[in-house]
């Protein structure tokens, strides 16, 4: 009995030097981090791991929105902004630097015929003025617009870019992309959006005119349904080691795993 | 005489012989029965008072007016909106629905539990309505998503099936075993002897139940009913998966949206102190009032009963 508590007792001793060991000795400090409230799982997974890394780091994350992210970054209460789009021409004296894209899969059943639509198209098929698939070129079927409850990044995506804030009248409003693909999958006439990880066989990721949604595709920009993910510095003043060491990490090919299962494609 | 000393001899000799730790274990562990009742008091307080003091600022922000009978649920639009009727009126029709399907089905069968049944069929249904109490409220909602809600959309030829009905239909199973059991207590708890006076008389059984029976045990199946809409209106999970969420006034075949799922579905983006997420915790501030209304009507006809 003894032997065996001191043998557990060594093993984990000998863990716990294990950790230590992958600790790098590198900065301290505070980092805050404020901005777009679609990159919080991106920026959950990021800090997590890069805190693990540095345990004399603090990493605060604070959802407001892309465009108080981008102020905060300019008028120095945040360390780094966090915008879910790219910079306005108005929006100067700041920084963007692309951490990861988002690639936004537009999802109809396997059973439906219509295979490619137009960024327009999807626009006004949400927005109800196109409400018949025959108008598509598919077979007779009121079309059904799924989409996510507000507030969701994915939701704040696929209506940015398609212009479609405010405007979208869906037939159900899911709260998770689990929920969203199980319920194209069971309806032959739905039409809904997912991450693009997310996807999977039970439902046809159709073409945004006539360019499949992969990784590569998001990648080098042809497909549309995507948006960047930005970290917002000011151009002129250092940024503090921490934050310089924060920044360095999220695009390092380290990080590049840990994005792609928060659900983004990483550019590293 | 003498035997009626003896034990109070010993009884005193006890007493005086009982060492004195014993007593303080008396006293700590009165004590500690005191802590235990206090504590659910304690969580009573806390949560009505949480929700008061979270729920109330939303309201006068919004306006009680606005708040309670506007038509329109945007919060996330430029121009936000927090109008609450259609989240009410769904959960009042919802409910309605539910107790409409439900009660019925349920009562019928606590009839036939209670006076009908030979007594081993009425041992394997019994255990069946158990089981069905027992099923997680998260696979009710699976299953009316992937087997209901198809089911209706192909039934009534709807381009989608998640709508108000669907969820009515699995409020009122989900509420049938508390109106099967509490029904068939009440009718267990009839005196026999009104049967018999009444079969006596000549009357076949049936109309004895439904002329003896269930009179005697009126109030114990108001409480079943009271009881059930209790467990439907404060449903979460089950109709959050049936209901489709679109903040619409409500229809029979409109997507809807709760009390209930307003809140699940946006507390989880909703920016903390914004007037979003305040407005949530108003909209469970008015989900509970609801709730300790039927409360206060229960126990009402409870007390009806007890005085009977």
């Amino acid at each position: 009995m003894n032997m065996k508590k001191i043998l557990s007792l060594a093993l984990s001793g000998m863990l716990c030097l294990g950790l230590l060991a992958g600790c790098s000795d590198s900065a301290s400090g505070v980092v805050n981090t404020d901005g777009s409230t679609s990159m919080e799982k991106v920026m959950g997974v990021l800090i997590e791991s890069y805190q693990e890394n540095n345990p004399g780091v603090t990493v605060n994350y604070n959802g407001t929105g892309s465009s108080a992210g981008i102020t905060a970054a300019l008028d120095g209460t945040a360390d780094i902004g966090l915008a879910s789009r790219d910079l306005k021409d108005s929006e100067t004296g700041v920084t963007a630097i692309t951490v990861a894209k988002d690639g936004i899969a537009i999802i109809v059943n396997p059973q439906n015929p219509v295979a490619d639509l137009s960024v327009e198209q999807i626009a006004q098929i949400f927005t109800g003025e196109i409400a018949n698939w025959s108008e598509l070129g598919g077979s007779e079927g009121q079309i059904v617009p799924i989409g996510r409850e507000a507030g969701s990044g994915t939701r704040d995506g696929f209506e940015s870019i398609t212009g479609t804030e405010d405007a979208c009248k869906y037939q159900n409003e899911l709260t998770s992309t689990g929920e969203v693909i199980a319920n194209v999958a069971s309806n032959p006439n739905a039409i809904g959006y997912a991450s693009l990880s997310a996807v999977d066989d039970t439902v046809k990721a159709i073409t945004v005119d006539g360019v499949e949604a992969t990784e590569e595709t998001v990648l080098d920009g042809s497909y549309a349904i995507q948006r960047n993910f930005n970290f917002i510095v000011p151009e002129e003043g250092e940024l503090s080691e921490a934050a310089q060491s924060f920044i360095d990490y999220a695009t390092s090919a380290d990080a590049a795993q840990l994005i792609t299962d928060a659900g983004a494609v990483p550019l590293a | 005489m003498e035997s009626n000393a003896v034990p109070a001899m010993s009884q005193a000799e006890a007493v005086k012989l009982q060492p004195r730790p014993l007593r303080v274990m008396e006293l700590v562990m009165k004590l500690i029965f005191l802590i235990c009742g206090l504590i659910s008091v304690g969580f009573v307080l806390f949560i009505s008072l949480y929700l008061i003091v979270s729920g109330l600022p939303a309201i006068l922000t919004i306006g009680p007016v606005e708040f309670l009978f506007g038509t329109t649920w945007a919060s996330t639009a430029a121009e936000p909106q927090f109008g609450i009727l259609p989240f009410i009126l769904t959960s009042v029709y919802g409910t309605a629905g539910a107790i409409v399907l439900g009660v019925p089905v349920g009562f019928l069968a606590a009839v036939f539990l209670s006076k009908v049944a030979p007594k081993r069929i009425s041992r394997v249904i019994r255990t069946a309505v158990e089981l069905l109490a027992g099923i997680p409220s998260v696979v009710y909602g699976l299953i009316g998503m992937m087997v209901l809600v198809p089911a209706v959309r192909e039934l009534f030829h709807l381009p989608d099936g998640a709508s108000l009905f669907c969820a009515m239909i699995v409020l009122a199973i989900m509420i049938l075993p508390t109106i099967i059991s509490v029904s068939e207590t009440a009718l267990n708890a009839v005196p026999k002897e009104y049967e018999e006076a009444s079969l006596a008389l000549g009357a076949t059984e049936i109309e004895t139940y439904f002329r003896v029976s269930v009179p005697a045990a009126k109030s114990g199946i108001a409480s079943a009913v009271v009881m059930g809409i209790g467990r439907a209106i404060g449903e979460a999970m089950a109709i959050i998966m049936v209901a489709g969420n679109v903040a619409n006034m409500p229809s029979l075949f409109a997507s809807v949206r709760f009390l209930t799922t307003a809140i699940t579905s946006e507390m989880s983006y909703a920016g903390v102190g914004s007037l979003q997420q305040q407005a949530l915790f108003s909209i469970g501030l008015v989900l509970f009032l609801f709730i300790m209304l039927i409360n206060i009507l229960l126990n009402t006809f409870l007390k009806g009963k007890r005085e009977k």
